[in-house]
């Protein structure tokens, strides 16, 4: 073990950068954008630093920072660190300096932009962390504020709506589960992750709780946790949030936002309500369908590209949670198929966290040539003119549908091999969602890139080496995590085994 | 011959780093891309000629080197390589003819600006197509299987400001995509029941007999074994890739590739591998051959799509105008004369077939490649005309891979490896299934048998067209031979169309005992089945004689005069040149369909999901008007419980809403961190 208090530096570097950032207020906007990124990079760096301490092998948190804070109400500081968090902190510290990089010409209020940008970076490494439910909450109610701020600031013209629609819809699930935790911390006096686990393992908890208020608890944080993610059909907010935020803010929520809630169902609900969450998984897992599918097909309808890769992410992030409904409703042990589902749901969070990042990028891009245009049938002939761009983008849209060789393959297959086992006829209709996710990419990519050069692509510059360099370190991942997936799945399949072991 | 195996992996990964190569090559660089592509698979055709000699040694082993890819739980994924015969044939057979179709590129795709990049996708699907030859893992072929995908969409798509190849990329892609969902579900189906995917796995794999005989006892819905409902599945997958009815309807949009990729990938190789999958699981698709009480058997369906696919390309061909539209469904239907041989239970008579098709297919699309660069990109028989005089070794290779193409007896391989499919549809040895189904069960003969003489008779009508008569447009009439580097690799195709066909013939059938892994041939005289032979040389002769009487002995006048067969029948022929509407029947159900389920999905989305929570904001906004501010409080309220650090926060929101929020912001972020930090400091100290 070390003596540093890695986690924390995690969590809190981005705000110290933040906290430059307000009290430089004669700093250039160059300045400004070089401060960000640096702190931004701090947690690729500490987070790498965190992975040569961690022992994959050893289970259990890792890291622990545990301190009492407010004592009369048994609340803690406590983080830990676990292969799943490893893997979500990884993922920010790769998705965050991207989306600063495709942030660079953001010249109106460029401080501001960056120092908000930081909090929200920062409070997403806290939600990945904290293992007390008290700053859990918090981390998790301030990542909306920068959010807020971003999209409704630096956003399209239809961002106020859009803005305030993300921020009451998000609070008004939070509110619900804010609740829920009071009704637990009322039973029984500790907010505390790992502890409520093990009362849930023993059963405990919902005796404490009592029946009726078991299921109300359970509703209220799975409330919470599902217009986070969002579980179809709670994911109205997203559609707008996602397409009216400036493109840095796109690829931030799309690329680390959205994993918040799928990592509080496997952090939180599962553990804590296995239960109920096993009595539910008859709605829940046709819900998860209804993401897939229908969000799928309903990105084949869209034609601004940036709510239509809006679509794929509801579609893509529900596969995450197909997966978990699949395992927590299965009544036969079937510790292979629920390995399988754990460990694709993972790798898909990351691998959907690269890629769906990388293609609001390209949007972004395309947007930028254009002076703001995004319509489907406003390019046409791009390659001709951006071969560079054309690739590129052909990478990230490739693993993003599920092409094998790339990153997204091993997630999807093993989410579909996951589910196979414990739901068939779930991995069959999902199969519909392959395949509408096929149709809208290439029909993206047909329109945008092929036919005769139209009007909008003349003049259209190739990547210039800025932009290179925010799309090229994801697109080598994609390769990479595609062919040799045992880098990550080496930090969570201990984990996983785990979990798959004590199913009932 | 396990350091064979371990070896192999080479094979492909050659091409793969030709294809590396490439992607990095600047424009300007053509003869790096299109040199270490050649150079690579020139490596590959060796070392495959070695493995084959290594396979051909123990024609019975099936060598394999198995490694774990990632952790999965408590076990791991694990792939392999595998040689055998089987494999080591077809490697053998692809990149050879690879090689020649690379060396053939070099001269046609010579004034493309984008040459670099086709040398890399060429060599991307060469790899990925040598990976599936080598895979000794379900889940290994499928990645490869997908990857083939990827480089045929790529290369269908190469002249992507066409609308119309943009447009057959992306059907292809879809169209082989929807039989792919349904091998997916089979691979997970297998995983789930086996819980492994390898081919061979020291008495573990899926191919061996403790695997085929807990999935042909396992009964799953409708009575059907879980083996024929796993081998029907996984079938989808060859019937999107070898363009089986119903989904053949990608593969002759395809041909707006460029014209050497259409004789790669849409005719020699990467088609059949739907052929080569059904060969390689074979022992699982026929696991259920002997169970009795179910209600059909994974080979009975292939052999009915087979047989469907082979008459129905055939017939369609009749009423095409372009030269590779016609050898497009040609190769369509001897597809399905290939999984008519799968399903009548000789898997060596299909591979035996896939072989010479792949050379004499490969022969007949180079010659049409080389009649169009010299005709300046004219591909419409009607308006070519009169090439035999101008363009001789084109004339005289083309009319070699004719013969073979359409079975002219004895000296072309195609009617020795027809002949071994006929046969085998005759005698069912290996379905018993169908054999119990008497007049029905030779309902696949009797397809081959009309099947035989629409080939000839289409492919007369090519030749003639083509070749004969004499030039009908300028086009047509200022052509010149081509160059070395075209004609070459042509003469050197035509001797395989020749030659390859002495590998199996029924005197010595060196290749099907090999493929078998036996080591002895035993032959038989050409007299045993006699009959059969002498009826289907009939049949050929009766086409050919067809087509020439048609075509041949009065050619066309001029490049619009009616074709002599829409006279007599203009109907039948319109609806032929119209692909007898298969596009339009999908276009109107399947197209119709999916436009309606995004048009359901994102109408729910607007009205239904989004209705409710307007409905939701509308009664809060209600309530607000009641009791002023009900709203900031409902939503502060929220923060204030969360603690004394996010009250500052709330404000900031409500702030920002009257508009300033910028000056007010710094002032609590910096609050804000101060009070974190404070906090934790605190907290660690």
């Amino acid at each position: 073990m070390s003596a540093l208090p890695w986690l924390s530096l995690i969590i809190f570097t981005p705000w110290v950068g933040a906290l430059l950032l307000a009290l430089s207020s004669r700093a250039s906007a160059a300045a400004c954008r070089a401060v960000a990124l640096g702190f931004s990079l701090s947690t690729l760096l500490i987070g790498a630093v965190a992975w040569t301490h961690f022992d994959s092998a050893a289970g259990g948190y890792q890291l622990v920072e545990r301190y009492p804070w407010i004592s009369g109400l048994n609340v803690h500081y406590h983080l830990g660190l676990d292969g799943m968090s490893l893997l979500l902190v990884l993922l920010t510290g790769l998705v965050a300096p991207a989306a600063l990089l495709a942030s660079w010409r953001v010249e109106r209020d460029a401080r501001l932009f960056n120092l908000l940008f930081l909090l929200l970076q920062g409070a997403a490494l806290g939600v990945f962390l904290a293992l007390d439910f008290f700053h859990w909450f918090v981390f998790w109610e301030l990542s909306l504020v920068p959010a807020f701020f971003l999209i409704r600031l630096w956003g399209g013209p239809g961002a106020a709506p859009a803005a305030y629609q993300f921020v009451i819809y998000t609070i008004a699930g939070s509110a619900f589960m804010l609740a829920a935790f009071a009704a637990i911390y009322a039973a029984t006096g500790t907010l505390e992750f790992p502890q409520l686990a093990d009362l849930a393992a023993k059963g405990s908890l919902a005796v404490k709780l009592g029946p009726a208020w078991a299921t109300a608890v359970f509703l209220g944080v799975f409330l919470g946790l599902a217009v986070k993610v969002p579980l179809f059909p709670f994911h109205t907010w997203l559609p707008a949030a996602y397409a009216e935020a400036p493109t840095g803010a796109s690829m931030f929520l799309t690329g680390v936002m959205s994993k918040m809630g799928v990592y509080g169902f496997l952090r939180i609900l599962w553990p804590l309500f296995p239960a109920q969450l096993h009595a539910a998984s008859g709605v829940l897992l046709w819900l998860a369908l209804g993401g897939v599918v229908l969000g799928a097909f309903a990105a084949l309808k869209q034609t601004d590209l940036k709510r239509m890769i809006a679509y794929s992410s509801i579609n893509h992030v529900s596969y995450c949670l197909l997966a978990l409904f699949a395992v927590a409703g299965a009544t036969t042990s079937a510790p292979a198929a629920a390995a399988s589902a754990f460990s694709g749901a993972l790798l898909q969070m990351f691998n959907h966290g690269l890629s769906a990042s990388a293609l609001f990028f390209c949007v972004g891009v395309l947007e930028a040539r254009s002076g703001g245009r995004r319509g489907l049938d406003d390019f046409g002939g791009a390659r001709t003119a951006a071969p560079v761009f054309a690739g590129l983008c052909g990478i990230a849209m490739f693993s993003s549908l599920g092409l094998p060789g790339l990153n997204g393959f091993v997630g999807e297959f093993l989410i579909f091999r996951g589910v196979f086992g414990l739901a068939p006829w779930a991995a069959a209709v999902a199969c519909l969602g392959l395949l509408a996710t096929a149709l809208f990419l290439l029909t993206f990519w047909q329109r945008v890139f092929h036919g005769p050069v139209a009007s909008g692509a003349r003049n259209f510059a190739d990547l210039a080496p800025l932009e290179i360099a925010t799309l090229l370190p994801g697109v080598v991942l994609m390769f990479l995590l595609g062919v040799m997936p045992q880098l990550l799945v080496g930090l969570i399949n201990p984990l996983v085994t785990a979990w798959a072991a004590h199913l009932p | 011959m396990n350091v064979a195996a371990q070896s192999l992996w080479l094979i492909p990964a050659l091409p793969l780093a030709a294809a590396g190569i490439g992607a990095l090559t600047p424009r300007g660089g053509r003869m790096l891309a299109a040199g270490s592509a050649i150079t690579a698979l020139f490596a590959s055709l060796v070392l495959s000629c070695l493995a084959l000699n290594t396979a051909l040694a123990n024609p019975a082993v099936h060598a394999v080197h198995n490694f774990a890819w990632f952790d999965l739980g408590a076990g791991a994924v694990r792939l392999g390589w595998l040689l055998d015969p089987l494999t080591a044939f077809m490697c053998v057979m692809v990149t050879l003819v690879g090689l020649l179709i690379f060396i053939f590129s070099l001269g046609y795709m010579k004034e493309d600006a984008n040459f670099t990049r086709f040398f890399c996708f060429l060599s991307l699907f060469a790899a990925a197509m040598l990976g599936l030859l080598v895979a000794n893992s379900l889940l290994l072929l499928f990645i490869c299987w997908e990857l083939v995908g990827l480089a045929s969409y790529l290369l269908i798509g190469f002249w992507f400001h066409k609308p119309s190849a943009a447009a057959a990329a992306k059907k292809a892609f879809i169209t082989t995509r929807i039989g792919d969902l349904g091998f997916l579900l089979g691979i997970l189906w297998l995983y789930d029941a086996r819980g492994t995917l390898l081919f061979f796995d020291g008495g573990a794999g899926i191919l061996e007999h403790a695997s085929l005989a807990a999935l042909s006892g396992q009964t799953v819905c409708c009575g059907l074994a879980a083996a024929t409902a796993i081998g029907l599945l996984v079938f989808c997958g060859a019937i999107g890739k070898s363009g089986q009815f119903p989904l053949h309807v990608w593969l002759p949009d395809a041909m707006e590739g460029p014209t050497p990729v259409s004789a790669l990938i849409h005719a020699a190789t990467m088609v059949a591998a739907g052929v080569f999958l059904i060969a390689r699981v074979y022992p699982l698709m026929e696991a259920d051959k002997l169970l009795t009480a179910v209600p059909v058997h994974a080979l009975t369906v292939v052999a009915f799509i087979g047989a469907i696919t082979a008459l129905l390309g055939a017939v369609i061909a009749v009423g095409q105008n372009d030269i590779k539209r016609i050898l497009a469904f040609s190769t369509v239907s001897q597809l399905g004369y290939m999984m008519l041989a799968l399903g009548v239970g000789s898997w060596v008579a299909a591979i035996f077939h896939l072989l010479t098709h792949a050379f004499f297919k490969a022969l007949l699309f180079l010659g049409a490649g080389s009649v169009i660069h010299a005709a300046h990109h004219e591909q419409d028989i009607r308006r070519l005309g009169g090439l035999r005089g101008s363009m001789k070794t084109t004339f005289a290779t083309f009319a070699i891979g004719m013969m073979a193409l359409a079975g002219v007896p004895f000296l072309f391989s195609g009617f020795w490896s027809k002949e071994a499919i006929l046969h085998a549809a005759h005698a069912l040895d290996g379905s018993p299934a169908l054999r119990s189904f008497g007049v029905v069960g030779q309902l696949p003969l009797a397809i081959g048998l009309a099947g035989v003489v629409l080939t000839a008779f289409y492919m007369t009508r090519l030749v003639a067209e083509t070749f004969f008569g004499s030039a009908r447009t300028a086009e047509a009439g200022d052509v010149h031979e081509n160059s070395a580097v075209m004609t070459v690799p042509l003469v050197l195709l035509a001797v395989g169309s020749v030659a390859l066909g002495f590998l199996g013939t029924p005197a010595f059938p060196w290749l099907q005992a090999r493929l078998l892994g036996e080591a002895e041939v035993h032959g038989h005289s050409l007299l045993e089945g006699g009959g059969l032979m002498a009826l289907s040389i009939v049949l050929v002769a009766l086409g050919l004689g067809a087509g020439w009487a048609l075509y041949g002995r009065r050619p066309r006048a001029a490049a619009a005069a009616i074709d002599p067969l829409a006279a007599r029948a203009p109907g039948v022929v319109a609806a032929l040149a119209d692909r007898l509407g298969f596009d339009e029947l999908y276009a109107a159900t399947l197209g119709r369909l999916s436009d309606l389920l995004a048009m359901l999905a994102a109408g729910l989305d607007r009205w239904v999901w989004g209705g409710a929570v307007n409905v939701l904001a509308g009664l809060g906004r209600a309530l607000g008007l009641i009791s002023q501010g009900t709203d900031e409080s409902v939503i502060n309220a929220s923060f204030d419980d969360a603690g004394a650090g996010l009250r500052g926060t709330g404000q900031v929101y409500s702030r920002a809403q009257t508009g300033d929020a910028h000056g007010y912001l710094r002032v609590t972020a910096i609050a804000f961190v101060i009070i974190v930090l404070i906090i934790v400091l605190g907290g660690i100290r």
